[in-house]
Formats: structure tokens, C-alpha cells, sequence
């Protein structure tokens, strides 16, 4: 059968791209002017050249915000993917647990960022907040505002129960999509529990993992409201990541020429760690 | 309409003009020869011409960023070595 074409098709794009030019390929071409000039307000901009960038590339700040970002996702990613997976394998596939599940699970992602990242300040507090409380009463010597790894224990925990739903819902949707008949050809063959996960549900929801992978991994790259909220970025900078120094550069020093060139270099990561992430997949994918 | 907010500067749009002159020639090459010649190079993966296009277009930046952390904000010679990167890209990928 010979495929019907169809240019007309493409003015159905132009919606999108439209959309799209506006709310993402102006602004990044302003950053990228931005980020070869300065200005002191009055929309007065001074030719600066590549000097921002070299500034920020050769800058500690920089570097050690990068490594925070780095070290923050891959704990997240390493907690949430396979607790995900845990709790999608364990969810009842029928019944009226289903509904009820699929609703607790939906309710953290319900909620907006800066909203977690107060529940989570006040629950942290040792004065007010029931987790400082009792980790007190446990003898626990617990104070996110001026101990590093109570900050990070915080901001992990926080995430984790903000975002693993996410994981879970996806992954739930790839199990809940593989037909009956394979897992009754695994009860013929007398397929191990394992056996089943690893080489029938693991494979069908290898799909949705990557796209919760990706989310996460861009996710978690680019937090900002809950690190802001809970910590400020301190004790010190212990929990300044990317977007929070991003900010303190462009809108508390007003250093905007620094601040583009730093978008763009956290933007180019983003891109570069995505797009290796998605290949690897869909490649091995592929070869399977 | 008034874009001054967007502070352009001649090389900014030339470098944008650049970027549009590359898709439109991904395009017209597109038109010319359809399918996008997928192939498996070095890299063990598939890539088609547009995929070889984004690979030389992210090196690129990322040669320019490491030219100028490690050696200096004049960057024609990243740009040089840019080019015979995204050449390498599209014979060898």
C-alpha cells in the first residue's frame, strides 16, 4: 500500500512552533545576548565578549555548585528509581485498592514546590516540627540549618517523598500494560519470581523508566524552590546547587552578563548528560 | 515592536543566522535526498544526518567551553577545531 502524503500536515505544527518560539527560543536567544555583554540597567548593554564565560568557567563557585548538582541527582536517581519499581510491583493490579493507591500516590506530586519545601522546613524544625521533635526525643542530635548532612538528609528525604510517586505511577502504567499470556507462559516454564521481573516486567517497562529517568535526572539537575526554601543554600554553601547560585549571581548581585553565561553553561550540561542518558537506553533498547 | 530588550549584538545574530542557515541546508539536503541516511559509525548506534548535525552542534559548544576554561577567551581557534570535529562527525558517526 502506498503512503498518502500530506504537506498540509505540517501547518498543523504551527501552533507549537509558535508556542514554542516564544516561550523558549526568545528567551534563550536574550540569554545568549546577555551573555556576551553587561549592563547596569536602562537597557544600556556593554559588549563584553566571552569574558563571562571564561569568569565562571575558571570560578570554584561554579565547580563546586556542579558538583552538588551532580552528587544530589545521583543519589536521587539511585533511591527513586528502584523504590519506584518496588512499590509499582507491590501495588494491587485489581480491585478497589487500585483507585486508592493510584490517589496516594498522586497527592505529593499535587502539591507545589515551594508548599513541600515549607512542610518540610517546619516538619524539620526541632522546636515545632514533629520530625526534629522526635529525633530529639530519640537522643538524635538532628538540625538541618547549621549541620551539612542534616541539610542533605533533609533535602534527599524531602525528594524522595515528593518525586518517587512519579516514578511509581509510570512505572505502574508499564506493568499494568503487559498482557496476561506472558506471565502465564512464565507460570508454564515455572519462571522464578525474579526470573518474571527481570526478564518479562523489567523489559516492558523499560520505556517508561527512561522517561522517568530523564524527568528525574532534569528534575533533580535543575532544583531550586525546595533547596531555597528549606536551607537558603546554607549551612554555608553546602546546599548551593546551580540554580540557586544562578539566581544569587542574576537577581541578588544583578550581575545579569555572568548569570546568562552561567544558564547557558548549565543549560549545555543538561543537554549533553540527557542526551547521552536517552541514547545508551533507546541503543540498548534497540539492541534487545 | 521594539526588541531592545533583547540586546543584540552583530555576532550574536550572525551566530543565530548560522544556526537557521544550518537547518534550512539539513532541509533542502532533507528535500534533496530523503530518509535522513541512517547509518552505524564508530559510535555502535544508529545516527541519521540530523543526528550528526545535534552531535557536532553540542561538541562544538562543548570544545568552545573547554578552550575557554583551560587556554582563553579568544575562541577562533576552538571555532577551527570545531569545524574539523563536526566534519569528523559527519564522515566517521
Amino acid at each position: 500500500m502506498e503512503k498518502t502524503l500530506n504537506n498540509k500536515a505540517w501547518f498543523m505544527v504551527l501552533p507549537v512552533l509558535v508556542l514554542v518560539a516564544f516561550s523558549a527560543v526568545i528567551p534563550l536567544m536574550t540569554v545568549v545576548n546577555y551573555s556576551v555583554q553587561d549592563t547596569f540597567g536602562n537597557n544600556a548593554f556593554f559588549w563584553a565578549g566571552t569574558d563571562w564565560f571564561v569568569q565562571v568557567l575558571r570560578s570554584d563557585r561554579f565547580w563546586d555548585a556542579l558538583t552538588r548538582n551532580l552528587i544530589f541527582s545521583a543519589i536521587i536517581l539511585t533511591i527513586e528509581i528502584p523504590l519506584g519499581v518496588l512499590i509499582a510491583l507491590n501495588m494491587p493490579k485489581k480491585g478497589l485498592g487500585v483507585p486508592v493507591c493510584l490517589v496516594l500516590m498522586s497527592l505529593p506530586l499535587l502539591i507545589p514546590w515551594n508548599v513541600v519545601g515549607t512542610i518540610w522546613q517546619v516538619f524539620g524544625r526541632v522546636d515545632i516540627g514533629l520530625l526534629g521533635y522526635v529525633l530529639a526525643g530519640l537522643g538524635i542530635q538532628y538540625n538541618y540549618v547549621n549541620n551539612v548532612f542534616d541539610a542533605w538528609a533533609t533535602l534527599i528525604v524531602m525528594d524522595v517523598w515528593h518525586w518517587t510517586s512519579l516514578v511509581v505511577l509510570l512505572a505502574y502504567a508499564g506493568l499494568v500494560s503487559i498482557p496476561d499470556a506472558y506471565y502465564q507462559a512464565a507460570k508454564i516454564d515455572g519462571a522464578s519470581r525474579w526470573a518474571v521481573f527481570r526478564y518479562i516486567q523489567l523489559p516492558k517497562m523499560k520505556r517508561v523508566l527512561l522517561i522517568a529517568f530523564l524527568l528525574r535526572f532534569m528534575d533533580s539537575f535543575m532544583i531550586y524552590t525546595e533547596p531555597f526554601v528549606i536551607t537558603g543554600g546554607g549551612p554555608g554553601n553546602s546546599t548551593t546547587f546551580l540554580s540557586i547560585d544562578l539566581v544569587k549571581t542574576a537577581i541578588g548581585q544583578f550581575d545579569l552578563g555572568p548569570a546568562a553565561a552561567l544558564s547557558l553553561i548549565y543549560f549545555l550540561i543538561i543537554l549533553l548528560l540527557s542526551w547521552i542518558f536517552y541514547t545508551v537506553m533507546t541503543t540498548s533498547d534497540a539492541q534487545n | 515592536m521594539n526588541f531592545s530588550w533583547m540586546a543584540w549584538t552583530l555576532p550574536t545574530a550572525l551566530f543565530f543566522l548560522a544556526i537557521l542557515l544550518l537547518l534550512v541546508g539539513m532541509g533542502v539536503w532533507e528535500y534533496v535526498s530523503p530518509g535522513g541516511n541512517p547509518r552505524i559509525g564508530i559510535l555502535r548506534f544508529e545516527t541519521t544526518r540530523g543526528d550528526r548535525l545535534f552531535v557536532s552542534l553540542l561538541g562544538s559548544a562543548f570544545i568552545h567551553l573547554a578552550w575557554l576554561g583551560l587556554i582563553g577567551p579568544n575562541v577562533w581557534w576552538a571555532t577551527a577545531l570545531s569545524l574539523v570535529y563536526a566534519i569528523g562527525v559527519f564522515k566517521f558517526v
